[in-house]
């Protein structure tokens, strides 16, 4: 059995289609690996596996990130406000993983409503890093990332509207890609900021992720801003970057960044001159204003999406005794954690009168001139690359007294997603963490224009050949 | 800074009861957030336009027709309080 959780999605997929493997043993053995889950990776898990078996993904167990709805299977969000949730409907990203075939094989934990980059903020407890439990899988997604990278899933689907697929994917030792903006539905993925959130699938090795890209992406009446990606995704095939220019940001060269990741960061460029691409410094000047655009706009946004949950038509209720306003704010004071009620409070204040043109309004502005260095630098490279994450996983509880410490995990994620254009998180190598330790993963980061995913998957690939990360990781055995 | 009637008024916006903790807390993290955000007030930003929104949409139209909605009893079934056909809620007037 431990033969057929070795195969790649690519290869089971293969073997299942040409008759040589049974659908139902290959997510029977995924089944059993998830029942063993130790890192608090799931919030559900699949008893039977049915699903429409017929297409690319036939029989592929994929694990679900609890912001997705799911018609009948309880939908948190990560929080308690959802506890007990039984959406009516299954989001459009679901459905279309069902209907290539794929069947769902849990639902995985996160951060409450996305919002976090270390799991720590889940009402359901903290997923455990499989390289080392006393340490953060990263978020919000760290559930769908711990899954893949700790053997209890062969893929999953996350979500990311600030790094929250591809800094987890980096910190669990995993490819994780976030699409442009609009190449996925949203329809029924619960809502944080809604300008910025967008689907995206986590997995071993970059073949995979293009197949699973593949059958989510794709235009959606019901999500008006969807577009899909013209002409789909193909498995990636190229061998070498010859002719590809690679842009480094000086502006992203800041001191934060751990020397093991630095190093790592730095034997990668080496690596794209090897396999024949070129790497120059370029500007991005605006890139470091991210954080602080950012930090504005997903919390306004997210204080207006998250007004819905007052009590009335689903979810918790708490304070009937007193009146309608005591109600909501009873409610809303028991159901939501801290970061979720820190975000609701910072989006409400820059919204508030008096300070939307001082915040919102020139964090928007701020938007622009992010998006603007990248057409800039686009004009002269095929990609942008940094560092996925400034550090390596850090330890449980490291950086939760401090917020603006946490949100700096986000440092080099973020910029893309204020842009709208798709990035990939690679694994590139090991790094000791600050304070020593055993070496523990590093993602490296690409960055392409809006809707160039097949370029930018098959330079991810030809990178991830010349790494070779995948054969030699341990995934699991680690922990 | 941001002062705790701040804090308070803000909670008051967001339908959102901040314990005595809770605000001494939330005025101090808030704070020091701001603080590095207002670092975007010293870039020059006249004359830029605004981004809204990434992906470049034109008025997506569709036909005006009826469909089905959700069926009554499902929807109420996710209800904390269903009464009657209807989502029951605390009388918005505090009793005397």
């Amino acid at each position: 059995m431990g033969e057929l959780l070795e195969l790649s999605v690519a290869e089971a997929a293969e073997r299942i289609a040409a008759g040589e493997l049974s659908r139902d043993e290959y997510f029977e053995a995924w089944q059993d690996a998830a029942a063993g889950d130790e890192l608090n990776a799931y919030l559900w898990r699949a008893e039977d596996g049915s699903g429409d078996d017929d297409g690319p993904l036939a029989g592929i167990p994929v694990a679900v990130k609890d912001l997705f709805c799911t018609e009948g299977v309880e939908t948190t969000a990560g929080s308690r406000i959802l506890e007990g949730h039984r959406p009516l409907y299954t989001a459009t990203a679901v459905r279309r993983l069902g209907g290539a075939g794929a069947r769902m094989l849990g639902k995985t934990n996160m951060d409450e409503f996305a919002m976090g980059s270390s799991n720590e903020n889940s009402a359901y407890g903290p997923v455990r890093n499989p390289w080392d439990r006393e340490r953060v899988p990263g978020g919000s997604s760290g559930g769908s990332a711990a899954a893949v990278g700790g053997g209890l899933a062969p893929c999953a689907i996350g979500t990311d509207t600030g790094g929250s697929i591809r800094q987890p994917a980096a910190l669990c030792g995993i490819v994780g890609l976030k699409p442009t903006y609009g190449a996925i539905s949203r329809y029924g993925m619960i809502a944080f900021a809604s300008s910025l959130d967008q689907c995206g699938p986590l997995a071993r090795n970059v073949t995979d992720a293009a197949l699973l890209l593949d059958a989510l992406q794709g235009r959606d009446p019901c999500d008006s801003t969807s577009v899909g990606i013209k002409g789909g995704i193909e498995a990636p095939s190229r061998e070498d970057l010859k002719g590809l220019r690679f842009a480094a940001p000086v502006e992203l060269a800041h001191d934060a960044i751990e020397p093991g990741v630095r190093a790592v960061f730095e034997a990668t460029l080496a690596r794209i001159e090897e396999l024949g691409g070129e790497v120059a410094e370029a500007p991005l000047p605006h890139a470091e204003h991210g954080i602080s655009a950012y930090y504005v706009i997903a919390p306004a946004e997210a204080s207006s999406n998250l007004a819905r949950y007052d009590g009335v038509r689903y979810g918790m209720r708490s304070g009937d005794g007193g009146d309608l306003i005591e109600m909501y704010e009873t409610t809303r004071a028991e159901g939501f954690g801290e970061e979720v009620k820190r975000r609701i409070m910072l989006g409400t204040y820059a919204l508030s009168s008096g300070y939307y043109e001082a915040y919102y309004g020139r964090a928007q502005k701020v938007r622009t001139k992010i998006a603007e260095d990248f057409a800039a630098a686009f004009a002269e490279f095929d990609f942008v690359v940094t560092p996925t994450s400034p550090s390596v996983a850090f330890r449980l509880g490291e950086k939760t007294d401090d917020p603006l410490a946490m949100y700096m995990n986000d440092f080099f994620t973020v910029p893309m997603s204020l842009a709208g254009i798709p990035a990939i998180s690679i694994p590139a190598g090991l790094a000791e963490p600050d304070g020593g330790g055993p070496r523990l993963p590093v993602g490296f980061q690409i960055a392409a224009p809006a809707f160039a995913e097949q370029r930018l998957l098959e330079a991810a690939y030809a990178l991830e050949q010349g790494i070779g990360f995948y054969s030699k990781s341990k995934g699991g055995d680690d922990g | 800074m941001i002062e705790r009637d701040q804090v308070l008024h803000v909670a008051k916006l967001a339908r959102l009861r901040l314990s005595d903790d809770e605000l001494e807390r939330m005025a101090g993290e808030l704070s020091g957030i701001l603080e590095h955000v207002d670092r975007i007030g010293e870039l020059d930003l006249d004359d830029v336009k605004p981004t809204s929104h990434v992906v470049e949409l034109e008025n997506v139209l569709r036909p005006d027709g009826p469909r089905p909605s959700w069926p009554r009893e499902a929807v109420l079934e996710q209800a904390p309080d269903p009464a009657d056909g209807a989502f029951r809620v605390p009388s918005p007037q505090a009793e005397a």
